[in-house]
């Protein structure tokens, strides 16, 4: 049976371009969400976010790709490269069908899209980029890394707003099971141009708070929305006697993976989070027990923070795992979120320590969670549950694990 | 390995013409073309103007109110070909374990048309950069995410499996199909409601083509225009429309005695990491692809009895398809009949690799195969049976659907006659 593991990392977030970077702000809770500064915001309601403001796309993005891409893209080339480099992959040196990219993304690239659509408001057809088709659309990533690397395997990408990213695991996990060799997979999101996040804002479920301390809370009684956030990682995966076969141990194991989707608005049915949670758990072999600590989705929105926990309660039982929401330090960064998630739960697992959830004091007390605040909570830990949850009922659950002995 | 097979039990149509799996058919027989000057926006300006067009009214195709309100056009078709499977496969309510349903639906450029108009709104005619966020209508955030189809379906038969857009440019309905038969085998579905969607006749969609210089100059003749393999044949006509199917694990099928229309035999998928746009003539990486499928399929060269096309009416497309399909099928590709539907329904970006597979199966179901229209004068550099003009009686078991497309992506798939490749 293929054994999913992670064998080399790249990270593009607010906190940190870059895993180093990033793991250690994320260990010391040291957040990013600010009042944003890629154009001037102050006439919407909601003017934080987080941005990935240190990715020098003129020095690590190609001369001839930077005007072909989106900020959404460039993000991924460099993460993509990261991560090749970290696992000791040159991709030209392996069989080039043997490679697949497999992407999430939610809403393409948004800032060449706004761009290119002002151009045809205000001067025409005839102004539009010929690279506009290319740049903006859902599968640019995909594309442009299987060509930047020639990976000529399966390649994917899938949209399932914030949960697609932990899809795009799952898919790999099939690809790598189909006997691919090796899969890039992740994703990296940037919905940050006027207009998409005039559409976010129209969802109600933004924050309006101008305080970074204070505007994203989840699980808190004084929760009021979320910050949203551009960033994502990008992850080589491999089986793991493959990547041993070639001395690489991995960070660890994509063990089980599960997707469900809500019932219709109006349904007596419950919502489908839980039984994520259980396939995945299943999926994986593992029980509730031997869980050591829950990544959430963490949407700061008290309907939605009231689902998550009354799932992980059915589950775990009251106060049964400690739970986190690293995220708080970034923002919420759409389907770039669960794969970074999954980035930090195995360098939680390899360094031994629960990154906190800033800025949230202690958690509603009706919601009964061990939710792990303010400062990291030193702890042994063997595997770990990311949370995602989408736009409009996507759900989607990952278990990893430590690099199998 | 998995035996647990993959079989489509319901099928729904909304393509350029009259809605609806029925007239679909009659168009692909008769050799009409659906392709016209572009009536959903104004066109004046742009250097394509001619568009395969639905005649399709949400209202007259049941759909609420509410519904027309909060969809945009490609989530409409979805939901309305979804429909017309779900009715198709004989499925009751409550007859499937909602855990055990799955959605999986192609589409590559999302919701175009309402997340343009509503840019239009918020940004007054592209004025402001920075929008006018209160000009927002609620709906504004489904309009910018593709994921927001899938929920729409997902809510229509209540399926509470996995759900996602699979979102490959021009191959998403072919990958969307892939998708469903790896959820099938897996275990995670027994029932997967997959298919396509697209709605791209927009003015920046249009735009984008035009940029690219993609599709046909050709705005005097639109009923002639699209030309796969044809000597004088100059570029894509956008289309639009969904085939969405109800895809069944064989034996759930069997148990319900549900009326199976095909096998899904084959699936795989290749990246050419050459161009996000060009193509080689050389055809290699979708010829990799199909060789894939027929392996995962277990099925020979010689058993492809049809091949649907790619066909988009561009030159490249046409040398590279071509030789993919010779390096594939070896002396083979000079017998089996080979034609693009495309020069009658134009290319709908990622729902027309559903809409092929819905040709394919109805081509299956009556031995009888589509044609390439407006093939008058063969390109010398394609020597294949192409089909023309007229949609011919052919005894089919077995199609090869190939797709190709933008992030240089190649996919094929193989369909069956029920029970015509052994499990």
């Amino acid at each position: 049976m293929t054994t999913a593991t992670v064998t080399g990392i790249g990270v593009a977030a607010p906190t940190g371009v870059g895993l180093a970077a990033y793991w250690s702000a994320t260990v010391a809770g040291k957040g990013a969400i600010d009042v944003i500064g890629a154009y001037d915001a102050s006439g919407y309601p909601s003017r934080l976010a987080g941005e990935v403001r240190d990715l020098d796309a003129v020095e690590r993005v190609p001369k001839k790709l930077r005007p072909q891409t989106d900020h959404m893209t460039h993000m991924a080339l460099v993460a993509a490269e990261e991560a090749l480099a970290d696992a000791g992959i040159d991709p030209l040196a392996w069989p080039e069908y043997e490679m697949g990219v497999i992407t999430a993304n939610s809403a393409g690239g948004t800032v060449f899209g706004q761009r290119e659509l002002q151009k045809l408001w205000t001067r025409g057809p005839l102004h539009v980029s010929a690279y506009m088709s290319v740049a903006w659309f859902y599968a640019a990533t995909t594309g442009q890394l299987s060509i930047r690397h020639q990976m000529r395997g399966p390649c994917g990408v899938l949209a399932a707003d914030q949960a697609g990213g932990l899809d795009a695991l799952g898919q790999a996990r099939r690809v790598l099971r189909g006997g691919t060799r090796m899969v890039l997979a992740g994703g990296t999101d940037a919905p940050m141009s006027p207009a998409g996040l005039t559409a976010q804002i129209a969802t109600r479920l933004l924050s309006r708070s101008d305080d970074p301390a204070r505007a994203y809370l989840p699980f808190d009684s004084a929760a009021g929305g979320f910050v949203p956030a551009e960033g994502g990682a990008m992850m080589t995966v491999e089986d793991a006697a493959a990547a041993r076969g070639r001395g690489v141990r991995g960070y660890g194991v994509i063990a089980g993976y599960a997707a469900t989707f809500d019932p219709p608005p109006g349904s007596a049915r419950p919502p489908a989070l839980g039984r994520a949670i259980v396939r995945a758990l299943a999926d994986a072999g593992v029980r509730p027990d031997e869980v050591d600590v829950v990544l959430a989705d963490a949407a700061g929105v008290p309907a939605l923070d009231r689902a998550e926990a009354d799932a992980l309660r059915g589950v775990f039982g009251p106060r049964g795992v400690p739970v986190t929401a690293p995220k708080t330090t970034t923002g919420r960064m759409y389907a770039g979120a669960g794969p970074l998630d999954v980035v930090t739960a195995l360098l939680a697992i390899r360094d031994g320590v629960i990154p906190p959830t800033v800025n949230v004091a202690e958690p509603a007390p009706e919601y009964q969670l061990d939710l792990v605040c303010g400062a990291a909570r030193p702890a042994r830990l063997a595997t770990a549950l990311v949370l995602a949850r989408g736009h409009g009922g996507f759900n989607s659950a990952v278990v990893v694990r430590g690099p199998d002995r | 390995m998995s035996t647990r097979r993959a079989v489509v039990t319901g099928m729904g149509v909304v393509a350029p013409g009259e809605p609806g799996s029925k007239a679909f058919w009659d168009m692909m027989t008769s050799g009409r073309t659906a392709t016209r000057p572009i009536s959903l926006f104004d066109a004046a300006g742009f250097r394509c103007r001619i568009a395969a067009e639905c005649d399709f009214d949400p209202a007259l195709s049941g759909l609420t109110p509410q519904e027309i309100r909060r969809m945009d056009r490609a989530a409409q078709f979805a939901v309305v070909a979804a429909r017309e499977a779900l009715a198709d496969s004989g499925l009751g309510d409550g007859e499937v374990d909602p855990d055990r349903v799955a959605v999986a639906i192609g589409n590559a450029v999302g919701n175009t048309t309402k997340m343009e108009q509503e840019y239009v709104v918020v940004s007054d005619g592209g004025r402001r950069w920075l929008t006018d966020w209160t000009y927002a209508v609620p709906h504004s955030y489904q309009f910018m995410v593709p994921s927001s189809v899938a929920t729409e379906v997902a809510w229509l038969v209540g399926a509470e499996g996995p759900a996602t857009v699979v979102s490959t440019g021009c191959t998403s309905g072919l990958d969307a199909l892939g998708h469903a038969m790896q959820l099938i085998a897996e275990g995670t579905a027994d029932v997967v409601i997959a298919g396509a969607t697209e709605a791209p006749v927009s003015p920046i969609t249009v735009a984008c083509f035009d940029a690219l210089k993609a599709t046909t100059p050709n705005n005097a003749d639109p009923a002639g225009a699209c030309r796969p393999f044809d000597r004088d044949r100059d570029g894509i006509v956008l289309g639009e429309g969904s085939a969405v199917f109800v895809v069944e694990e064989a034996g759930h099928a069997r148990r319900r005695e549900a009326r199976v229309h095909a096998d899904l035999v084959g699936y795989a998928s290749r990246a050419n990491a050459y161009h996000m746009t060009g193509l080689k003539a050389d055809g290699r990486e979708m010829a990799e692809a199909i060789r894939a499928a027929l392996r995962q399929a277990r099925i020979t060269p010689a058993e492809v009895d049809y091949v649907n096309a790619h066909g988009s009416g561009t030159r490249q497309n046409d040398r590279h398809e071509t030789a993919a399909v010779k390096a594939s099928l070896g002396g083979h590709a000079y017998r089996v009949p080979m034609s693009s539907i495309k020069s009658m329904v134009g290319h709908s970006l990622g729902a027309i690799g559903s809409i092929e597979i819905a040709a394919s199966i109805l081509a299956i179901t009556h031995d009888v195969v589509p044609p390439t229209a407006n093939l008058h004068h063969r390109d010398p550099e394609c020597d294949l049976d192409y089909v023309p003009v007229h949609a011919r009686e052919h005894p089919v078991d077995v199609v090869l659907s190939v797709g190709s497309g933008f992030g240089g992506f190649q996919t094929a798939v193989l369909v069956a006659a029920p029970g015509r490749v052994a499990a």
